[in-house]
């Protein structure tokens, strides 16, 4: 059979019935797909915005002591007298980059933007389940994100005590932790709606046909994903009451008896533990960074089944590791906390769940990797990206096994090791995986195609700089250099013989920025100037590019529901005349 | 565009979506008292003088010389008491809301759901009266570590149920408007909304014995 005549009817068939006005289609939207696009918008802004934190850090480290360049004189005198950034602003910069990024940028672009966009589509669904919850969800994100950039105004700048926020450093630290600790709630209350929305939609609105082992291995990762965010932010949230409570209320729930400040006994109950706070906030930073890789390694999987035209080897492994990998990242977030003296019984606890829990971790790299043998590659952009996802997932994830193990962390922790570490993880990693998805749901989105050439601009500079800024991380980290120092190491003798990376790491940070205008470049002008195609561009199998228009259906994605037929991946299967098979396309037998 | 599911179950969960969406929360719930109950635990058991009333207190409450004085003492057991029969017996009237909507009976509904409302009431003016008698004897949350869970678990607690009250209020007032047009549906509200208040009955039961009594 001929699956292209089997394409879905083009927009324009589709007529609608009444205009909503403006507020309601674009503003307060209710349609899963604009609230996606919103999220992707706002997110893309705060990924700017935290990188942007970031060069003046990087500025600071290659250049200490002198004048910021063009935003310099910006700053104003309470944070960079002459444009010099001060210590407390490099505080500043270093707690809401973490914050920023990881709560503001990458967790809504990769669940709020391709999760809300996509799964829907996936699944065949009409919208979520709950599309009110679903606007309010984004609208609480937002006022959140509000909360955290008004907090750079407020005396005393934002929160300064890192995006850890650990007491009793942040009990005492100025005005903007309160608006820290404030923001979080509304950040976690969107979670909250968010990740319930998610889980219902998957598992209420499946397409006839679409059993739990048809789902794309995207979908899944999104499943993991919501359970991981409704398990684990409660605590978090706990945690920010229980801070709120010792700033506001003057409580001492982790403020130890007879704390000393500035040589003055600090005027409280006491009988804390700012231990428990480091529990309590691991608790849930340990399964966030899952909620960080999982969703990138779905758009992978995705990519990677769509561009080798080959189904996905060990989908069921996959599936089976990512549900495994959601149990266990609830049991490891102590070996964050391995030189707090919590002694050896519990360190090897913990050391052991986290060997173990590289176990699906490997399981998933692996069958990606094995997915590529024998495929004929189409070496676009979106595979690219999801293919340098690969190696820099791996060095992220490998580097991670010696901070797991208690004896040779005890060397690194917090050295600038573990920054290379997680960023390896979250930048070359998801970061790439989330670049993947734009480039391949953009025609899904827009009814155009990105340029490949200014895409492979993009790429190029991007995967080189990346590297040039995190790799010599590693080497600073094992000479045991100190995260969160303002000057970079100057003042310490064992960090003299690696002082000269700092300069190069900066050079690459801007080098960085520079390989993202062929990509702004590009974005903007595709919207409206992209080659147009049609409906399924990179003749895919799911349900969101084989039975929906692009864009899809305003209210309701699909000119007809879905019934699934088969996997998702049913790529390159002999005896039939295309190389790909709709995951609901009727195939007549021969 | 109609969403599937917002009334009859779908077959292979057995479930309509707001009942697991409820289910959902109320599991996100639990990790969220969890967490406070767990610091309670970690605080109470980490510091010895946790539960001993600091003695400048104790000499203003007039326990001066009769030996150390130990925290649940200070808290009003029997308003608390009369506070969880209050609310074990709104469980039931809403379920009995509930069951009066499977029966057909708008009547019956509205006069158990007003019930449950007063029952909250009630509880919400009990608990009004138990802060105010502490903050008037200078018992405020930063005078000890005991209180400062005492207040911090309560208040979250009384801020659930009036969440509670604004929800269940809007049933049983302009939300019954849709008992006209959608009556599965609007049954399904009434049982989800019972589900909610199930479990913050559920974490006043855990919290009277674990902070009055224990």
């Amino acid at each position: 059979m001929s699956v292209l005549e089997k394409q879905p009817p083009e927009p324009e068939a589709h007529e609608h019935h009444h205009e909503e006005p403006f507020w309601r289609k674009y503003i307060f939207s209710q349609d899963h797909k604009v609230i996606g696009i919103q999220y992707g918008f706002t997110a893309l802004i705060f990924l700017l915005v935290g990188f942007s934190l970031m060069l003046m850090m990087r500025w600071q480290l290659a250049f200490p002591g002198k004048p910021i360049p063009i935003v310099g004189g910006l700053l104003g005198s309470a944070n960079a007298p002459g444009g010099i950034m001060l210590p407390e602003f490099y505080n500043q910069l270093g707690a809401m980059h973490g914050t920023i990024m990881v709560f503001l940028a990458i967790v809504p672009l990769a669940v709020g933007a391709f999760g809300n966009y996509v799964v829907p589509l996936q699944i065949g669904a009409p919208d979520m389940a709950f599309p009110k919850l679903n606007m309010a969800s984004y609208w609480v994100y937002a006022t959140g994100g509000v909360v955290m950039l008004a907090s750079f105004f407020v005396p005393g700048g934002a929160a300064n005590s890192g995006w850890t926020s650990y007491p009793p450093l942040s009990t005492i630290a100025t005005q903007g932790q309160t608006w820290w600790l404030v923001g979080m709630i509304f950040l976690i209350t969107s979670s909250l709606l968010g990740s319930v929305n998610f889980i219902v939609t998957i598992l209420q609105l499946r397409a006839p046909g679409l059993t739990l082992m048809r789902l794309p291995f995207f979908v899944w990762s999104q499943l993991v994903t919501a359970f991981l965010l409704l398990l684990a932010f409660p605590p978090l949230e706990a945690a920010g009451v229980l801070q709120l409570m010792d700033r506001i209320a003057n409580t001492s729930f982790f403020t130890p008896s007879g704390l000393v400040v500035s040589g003055e006994v600090l005027d409280v109950a006491g009988g804390g533990s700012p231990l428990l706070w480091q529990h309590l906030f691991w608790f849930l930073a340990h399964p966030e960074v899952y909620v960080l890789i999982l969703p990138a390694m779905g758009i992978v999987a995705e990519v990677i089944a769509n561009n080798t035209r080959k189904p996905l080897w060990g989908y069921r492994s996959m599936v089976y590791a990512a549900v495994f990998l959601g149990f266990m990242s609830f049991i490891v977030w102590a070996h964050h906390m391995f030189l707090t003296g919590m002694g050896t019984t519990i360190s090897a606890f913990f050391q052991t769940t986290t060997m173990i829990i590289s176990i699906p971790s490997v399981i998933i790299l692996t069958a990606l990797f094995i997915s590529l043998w024998g495929g004929s590659i189409r070496f676009n952009t979106p595979m690219l990206f999801a293919l340098a996802f690969l190696p820099m997932f791996g060095i992220g994830g490998l580097t991670g096994l010696p901070l797991g193990l208690s004896a040779s962390d005890i060397h690194l922790h917090d050295t600038y090791y573990v920054i290379g570490h997680f960023h390896y993880v979250v930048a070359p990693g998801t970061i790439f995986a989330m670049f993947a998805g734009i480039y391949y749901w953009f025609p899904k989105i827009t009814g155009r195609r990105m340029n490949e050439t200014l895409g492979k601009l993009h790429f190029w500079p991007s995967l080189i700089f990346m590297n040039g800024i995190f790799m010599p991380m590693f080497v600073q980290g094992l000479a045991g250099v100190s995260r969160r120092l303002y000057d970079g190491g100057m003042q310490y003798d064992h960090a003299q013989d690696v002082l000269q990376w700092n300069s190069f790491m900066s050079y690459s940070a801007f080098g960085l920025l520079a390989a993202q205008v062929p990509f702004l470049i590009n974005f903007f002008k595709s919207i409206r100037w992209g080659a147009a195609v049609d409906s399924n561009p990179w003749r895919a199998t799911t349900l969101e590019w084989a039975a929906a228009p692009s864009p899809p259906v305003a209210h309701g994605n699909f000119p007809e529901e879905p019934v699934v037929r088969r996997g998702p991946y049913e790529y390159s299967v002999p005896g039939h005349d295309s190389d790909f098979l709709p995951q609901h396309a009727a195939v007549q037998e021969a | 565009m109609q969403i599937p599911y917002t009334v009859e179950e779908r077959p292979d969960t057995g479930l309509y979506n707001a009942k697991l969406g409820v289910w959902l929360f109320l599991a996100s719930e639990v990790m969220l008292f969890g967490a406070l109950f767990s610091s309670y635990i970690l605080l109470r058991t980490g510091d010895p003088s946790f539960m001993i009333v600091p003695h400048a207190i104790a000499e203003q409450l007039g326990h001066a010389g009769h030996g150390e004085l130990r925290w649940p003492a200070e808290l009003n057991v029997p308003i608390a008491f009369v506070n969880t029969l209050v609310l074990i017996f709104s469980s039931v009237t809403i379920v009995m809301s509930w069951a009066s909507l499977r029966l057909r009976k708008l009547d019956k509904f509205r006069l158990w759901m007003g019930l449950t409302l007063l029952c909250s009431l009630v509880f919400l003016v009990l608990k009004a009266v138990e802060y105010n008698a502490k903050f008037s004897h200078h018992l405020l949350p930063g005078t000890a570590n005991f209180l400062a869970i005492y207040f911090t678990l309560t208040g979250l607690h009384a801020l659930h149920v009036i969440g509670g009250v604004v929800v269940n209020g809007y049933l049983w007032g302009p939300g019954a408007k849709m008992w006209k047009s959608d009556p599965a549906r609007f049954t399904n509200r009434v049982e989800v909304a019972g589900l909610y208040w199930h479990f913050v009955d559920l974490v006043w039961i855990f919290l009277f014995p674990s902070l009055y009594l224990l």
